[in-house]
């Protein structure tokens, strides 16, 4: 059997009749951490919620396979509980609804029928892992993403993806909105779940991000497409001289 | 107790809608005469100003007019030719529920009233059709004075303090409803708690319509004397039928100085079922009356249960959930009359209308002109599942006079799509997603009920968002 992985087969897919995927392919081996680079507006969340089943999105062609099977049909949740996480770029809030709340209902979705989470377990774990992320206790009561800061809502997620942990998880801008000390934090957070039972697909535009979260490889993005693929330090030369080379390059090619 | 299935009972998924074939001893037949009014008087063995309340009740049903002027027309689709109004086994209400004729005992028991009796209450009383058929109260609470029977047993056992205050709270002309139930009235509760005297724990009684083409017209009056303290709890529920029935109660409370009465529903009728009942309370100085009102399921619900605060510092509140499933009406609100100085009032309104089920929030808050210190606050908020869905919002504020405050605040929301993506992506089926939405929408109020309720409406809420997504 080949290496477990997430694997996108260019894919082609479209809002309406406006086609935003254009082609895109790329592979995330379990065990390793991806990023994708790309302007703003270049289809990376789109990407991200695509894989995820947004109704939204149609997929004119191409496939995602999860472990080598095609996810494409499957509802939101089903791909959920197969073990794909999406820490959204935008939260939503949930108003009524307490964050260990809404967690335990996540879990509890993953067990058979008449089976139920032990709640002592849970809380000791749910405080482990806020802990690990420098979360005050008194956030557990809070209905899930109401009210709560930019920085909040992001170590929310990573929260949620700490307590459910998927074979593999895709961060669309995690980084956005982050204050230094918080994007610190956060990137601990997400450090302390590589491994090898896990493949993340990393999503910023600021290579900021990857001087923390150090990723295996690193893609590029552009107008639906990866148009160019390289070792972590391509984020680097991204950085320091900006998207447009890549974009004349991969014309001329 | 045997857990199997007899041959008689259809049964559906949902846990109420389940019937048996009964023979019952006491039919009053088909139609509304005065004749029927004799037989239920004859057969209750009523005294004469009974027989004489309802004979009043009966010509005032048939002097006033349906409220479809302001309220829907599906009202006129009630066909009262086609009502059965009494039906009774001639059982007297036992204290065992060994003594409970076997259907009533296991209708019961399928509800799960005696195990609630045993974990958690200080007195129920169930009610199959027309009568009672257990009507029992905790020895400990009953050596406190306090009284709880079925209102038959209320009237003929406790003349004077009943006969003070039936009827006086709600006129039997009020509405062509409480006209008719004070025709007909049959069952329901007769709670007396003498002053000072706290009960600790719920009484409760629950309501089974078990019959088709019926009509269920209990009449329940609760006097808390003095600085008493109780809680009541009604639960309902009905099988499915193919035609409509109707249900129409008269609750009537009277708190006397410093008392305090909680009066708890959770609803779930069927979805055949008009529900159509008068409820208010009267609050004498410093008394405190609470409606907390939980309405699921029914064709058509209109109910705005009222608190006059008769003494100065009177307080009266009414929380009320409405959910409205597809095809449903729930016509819901509280009247506040305020008729001293320095009283309070309070109504937090929360409607969920799913499909193309429909919410109305009536609010009626009355504070005359001549009043001082009164203050009123109204919130109501509506939830809507789709697109289908419709709510209104009737708000009818009259506050008049210096240094009396009021506030108003509605708003209407949605469960947008991409929150249940949101909580899809988590793992969370549609409906389970769309369950905890609601839950969370109704959160703040459901913590203001008993824990054993709202585990129960947490359920009821989780069963129409099933049914709701394919
Ligand atoms: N719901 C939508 N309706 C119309 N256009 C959309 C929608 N979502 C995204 N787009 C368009 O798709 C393109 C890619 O958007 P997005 O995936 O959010 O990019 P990124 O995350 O890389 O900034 C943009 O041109 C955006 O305007
Ligand atoms: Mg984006």
């Amino acid at each position: 059997m080949p290496v477990p992985s997430l694997s996108i087969l260019d894919l082609h897919a479209s809002i309406g009749d406006k086609p935003i995927l254009k082609g895109l392919t790329l592979e995330i081996p379990k065990g390793e951490v991806h990023a994708i680079m790309g302007k703003n507006g270049s289809g990376k969340s789109t990407l991200a919620k695509i894989m995820a089943g947004h109704p939204d999105y149609t997929v004119t062609s191409g496939d995602v396979l999860l472990d080598g099977e095609s996810i494409l049909g499957m509802e939101p949740d089903v791909r959920a509980r197969l073990g794909l996480f999406l820490a959204f770029q935008y939260p939503m809030e949930i108003p009524g609804v307490t964050i260990a709340n809404f967690i335990r209902a996540a879990l509890q979705s993953r067990l058979p029928e008449g089976e139920d989470i032990d709640a002592i377990d849970y809380y000791e774990n749910l405080y482990k892992k806020m802990d690990l992320l420098s979360m005050s206790r008194s956030f557990t009561s809070r209905s899930v993403n109401e009210g709560f800061s930019g920085g909040e809502k992001k170590r929310c997620e990573i929260l949620q993806m700490a307590m459910l942990q998927p074979s593999y998880a895709v961060l669309d801008e995690t980084d956005s909105g982050l204050d230094i000390d918080a994007l610190k934090i956060v990137s601990a957070g997400v450090n302390s779940l590589r491994g090898p039972n896990i493949g993340m697909l990393v999503i910023t535009h600021y290579q900021r991000l990857l001087d923390y979260i150090v990723p295996d490889k690193v893609h590029v993005m552009s107008e639906g497409r990866i148009i160019l693929s390289g070792e972590k330090d391509l984020a680097l030369k991204l950085e320091a001289e900006g998207y447009d080379w890549v974009e004349k390059e991969y014309q001329a090619a | 107790m045997s857990t199997e299935t007899k041959p008689q009972i259809d049964i559906d998924r949902s846990a109420g809608d389940f019937r048996y074939e009964m023979d019952y001893a006491y039919d009053a037949g088909v139609g509304l005469t005065e004749a029927t009014i004799d037989y239920i008087s004859d057969v209750k063995g009523d005294p004469d100003w009974v027989r004489a309340f309802r004979k009043e009740g009966y010509r005032k049903f048939l002097e006033k007019p349906m409220p479809t002027n302001w309220a829907t027309k599906d009202l006129d689709n009630i066909v009262f030719e086609n009502i059965r109004y009494y039906l009774a086994q001639g059982q007297q209400a036992s204290r065992s529920w060994d003594d409970v004729p076997a259907e009533m005992k296991e209708t019961f028991e399928r509800l799960g009233i005696p195990e609630q009796e045993r974990k958690f209450l200080a007195g129920v009383e169930a009610q199959f059709d027309s009568e009672a058929a257990y009507s029992n109260i905790k020895a400990a609470v009953g050596e406190q004075g306090v009284i709880f029977v079925g209102s038959t047993d209320g009237l003929k056992e406790h003349p004077e303090l009943f006969k003070k205050w039936f009827g006086k709270v709600i006129p039997s002309g009020d509405n062509k409803f409480s006209a008719l139930n004070s025709a007909v009235f049959s069952g329901g509760s007769f709670i007396y708690v003498p002053p000072g005297v706290k009960v600790k724990h719920p009484l409760q009684a629950y309501f089974r319509i078990n019959a088709q083409n019926f009509g269920q017209f209990e009449r329940t009056l609760i006097i808390a004397d003095e600085g008493a303290e109780v809680t009541y709890m009604e639960g309902c529920t009905a099988p499915k039928f193919e035609t409509a029935t109707l249900h129409s109660a008269v609750v009537e409370l009277v708190a006397m100085k410093g008392a305090k009465i909680q009066y708890i529903t959770v609803q779930n009728w069927s979805s055949n079922v008009f529900n159509l009942v008068t409820k208010r309370g009267l609050a004498h100085e410093d008394a405190e009356i609470k409606w907390i009102d939980c309405n699921i399921g029914s064709r058509l619900t209109m109910k705005y249960p009222g608190v006059v605060m008769k003494g100065k510092g009177a307080r009266g509140e009414v929380v009320s959930i409405a959910l409205a499933g597809d095809g449903q009406h729930q016509d819901t609100g509280a009247k506040m009359i305020h008729a001293a100085d320095n009283t309070t009032s309070n109504i937090i309104s929360k409607s969920i209308s799913l499909g193309t089920g429909r919410s109305t929030y009536r609010g009626m808050v009355h504070v005359p002109k001549h009043l001082k210190g009164c203050k009123n606050n109204t919130e109501c908020d509506a939830l809507l599942i789709n697109s289908h869905s419709r709510t209104d919002t009737y708000p009818a504020i009259s506050v008049r006079g210096q240094g009396n405050a009021v506030q108003h605040e509605a708003s209407v929301s949605q469960i947008s799509s991409e929150q249940i993506f949101y909580m899809q992506q988590r793992g969370l089926s549609e409906a389970a997603a769309m369950s905890l939405a609601v839950n969370g929408f109704v959160n703040d109020l459901v913590q203001q009920f008993p824990m054993e309720y709202s585990v129960e409406l947490k359920r009821l809420i989780d069963l129409e968002m099933e049914g709701s997504v394919g």
